[in-house]
């Protein structure tokens, strides 16, 4: 899906993420956890993408037939010059917006893999992973 | 948003989502709350709150500086089970403004 990067948005994208994964009967925590690293990726998008005007977020979700959950959020806004910098704790080119610095290491700590691709001036692609526990292990 | 004053101690009863859009109206009413009534404690209670991303870590960070540079001190109180992952990856359990037994409670 696509939407615009209002800050309003983060909760309908996370809340779309989590109605779509309920067919693979994840458990609360796995929902939790899957909401949680989208609405850190989505805010990302929103405060840092694009500087103040309204540009496009993509999101695409599907899953494996071994339940992993792959979510992508992408923009094409100003792109991230150094990814290091940016995934570590606690670093925030906003701190005076209350924002922890913390994205990053939620998305990484919820989810199994995070993969992040920029093009400064171009956009960026963050891709998340997340293996759902198998539900009856004995069928 | 519900707040309680007693004494000179002011609880805030946070509800809802806590993401980044929500983030600007509680960190507004806590904030003008603070300046109007200079609590010497503030209490977050967090019980009616069913969904927190790391803008929730900003928001408490935030008023914890907010309420030392008052002179007073942030507790956080009533954390839902579902929010303490995020709790511990803050950091926030080394600034002592977790409510106490939460980090000893069910948490590994």
């Amino acid at each position: 899906m696509v939407f615009d990067s209002l800050s309003s948005n983060e909760a309908f994208a996370r809340s779309a993420v989590a109605a779509f994964v309920m067919q693979l009967d994840p458990t609360i925590g796995e929902i939790g956890d899957i909401k949680t690293a989208v609405s850190e990726a989505v805010t990302n998008c929103v405060v840092h993408a694009y500087h103040g005007i309204t540009g496009k977020i993509r999101l695409n979700v599907r899953f494996t037939s071994d339940h992993i959950v792959i979510i992508r959020i992408s923009d094409k806004g100003c792109g991230i010059e150094d990814i290091h910098k940016a995934m570590e704790p606690l670093y925030t080119t906003s701190p005076e917006e209350d924002r922890a610095g913390l994205g990053f290491a939620v998305m990484q700590s919820f989810c199994d893999s995070v993969n992040v691709r920029s093009v400064p001036g171009r956009g960026t692609t963050v891709t998340l992973k997340k293996k759902l526990s198998p539900r009856y292990p004995n069928a | 948003m519900k707040s309680k004053m007693n004494g000179s101690e002011l609880t805030l009863y946070v509800t809802g989502e806590i993401d980044h859009h929500n983030a600007r109206r509680i960190r507004e009413t806590a904030d003008g709350l603070i300046q109007q009534k200079h609590p010497t404690l503030l209490n977050l209670n967090f019980s009616g709150v069913s969904f927190m991303d790391s803008s929730g870590i900003g928001l408490i960070m935030g008023r914890y500086r907010t309420m030392k540079l008052y002179g007073g001190r942030l507790k956080v109180t009533e954390i839902p089970k579902g929010l303490r992952r995020m709790m511990e990856l803050s950091g926030l359990s080394g600034l002592d403004v977790l409510e106490r037994g939460f980090d000893e409670n069910e948490c590994n």
